[in-house]
């Protein structure tokens, strides 16, 4: 090794990065070049002198601060105070997906009011799809069905 | 036992505040030491650090554990740091440009701006020593100054820093010998006296 190449392995010497192969080299040259030594030294020095620059660390109110923006911050104030009310992520989207639920159906469109002769075609409809879904063990859906006839019959 | 940093900020995006509290506890410090070293100027880099932290908890819910956390956090301080350096120099130019008069019978200019000396406070309590580290430091180019800030005081590895600054790691090992040759020379003749350099080879002048 010469000194050019000594450039690209000084840092991994200093460091203690440098694979044993690599100190070897560096210490091969090192003992036959006293410009190498010398430069050793003072970056020994530097190195060392560098670690004696005190660190400043965050003032008392750093926290404070911290907070405060941390607070004025828009989209998650809104997300915080969700986070909050809803501690599990999943249970917030249920609650979100009832919520829309709710509002679709507050908000569909009223049925328009039936003839006699609708009433009928719709019963017949009705009674075939329900079949079809094969849900007449639903007394609810049994008992929606006889109401036309009641009005009907009125 | 101790959570890791991923763990930690998977917590975050899941809306668990606590742990992005951690998070802040565990490098409020580093960042700040880092920040501060970069830019001598404790207020604005405590500034930036919390600048840091609120990207990180806007960006929370887009976090995908690909890289390692600190590698995220010291990028976005590090480019805020370099952003932020190069917004006070073209004040410091438009308000020269505003003033020619004022550097007349002298390069020091009354600007309100932060230009790294150090404040009043700073120089009482600092030996002349201290002071020339920090001014050799500050005088290194900053991409250099922020290899060296990385490498030296927050100890990370060479890929890690290469990953920060956006650069190979054969760049970053030329961006840092050509730092600490700077700082050679400019602090070699602190050292050479009273140094404590001397402890391996012997021999000095």
């Amino acid at each position: 090794m010469n000194c050019q190449r000594m450039e690209a392995q000084w840092i991994a010497y200093l460091d203690g990065r440098a694979t044993p192969r690599e100190r070897r080299e560096v210490q091969d040259h090192l003992a036959a070049c006293a410009g190498c030594r010398q430069r050793l030294e003072e970056y020994r020095g530097v190195w060392d002198l560098l670690g004696e620059l005190p660190a400043v660390d965050p003032s008392p109110w750093f926290d404070a601060r911290m907070r405060q923006r941390l607070a004025a911050e828009p989209a998650p104030a809104g997300w915080r105070r969700l986070a909050a009310w809803l501690p599990q992520p999943r249970l917030a989207l249920a609650t979100m997906a009832l919520v829309a639920l709710g509002l679709w159906v507050a908000t569909a469109p009223p049925r328009p009011s039936q003839t006699p002769a609708a009433v009928a075609v719709n019963e017949q409809e009705e009674f075939k799809m329900i079949k079809n879904m094969q849900v007449l063990e639903n007394y609810d859906v049994l008992k929606d069905l006889d109401a036309p006839n009641e009005l009907h019959g009125n | 036992m101790v959570r890791s940093d991923v763990q930690l900020m998977l917590g975050v995006k899941q809306g668990d505040e606590a742990s992005f509290e951690l998070l802040l506890q565990r490098y409020r410090t580093p960042l700040c030491h880092f920040l501060n070293r970069m830019l001598r100027d404790q207020a604005l880099a405590e500034d930036l650090a919390q600048e840091v932290f609120l990207r990180v908890y806007r960006a929370r819910r887009e976090y995908v554990p690909s890289a390692k956390f600190t590698t995220w956090m010291f990028r976005i301080a590090t480019n805020l740091a370099l952003n932020s350096l190069r917004d006070t120099r073209q004040q410091r130019a438009e308000l020269s440009l505003d003033a020619p008069a004022e550097s007349e019978d002298g390069s020091q200019m009354p600007l309100d701006v932060p230009d790294g000396a150090p404040r009043v406070e700073e120089r009482l309590v600092e030996s002349e020593r201290v002071a020339a580290i920090r001014r050799a430091i500050f005088a290194l180019p900053e991409k250099q100054r922020a290899a060296v800030l990385l490498h030296k005081y927050q100890e990370m590895d060479y890929d890690q820093i290469a990953r920060i600054l956006g650069c190979s790691v054969s760049a970053l090992k030329s961006l840092l010998f050509r730092a600490y040759e700077a700082l050679r020379v400019e602090l070699a003749p602190l050292v050479a006296p009273t140094g404590p350099g001397g402890t391996a080879e012997g021999g000095k002048p």
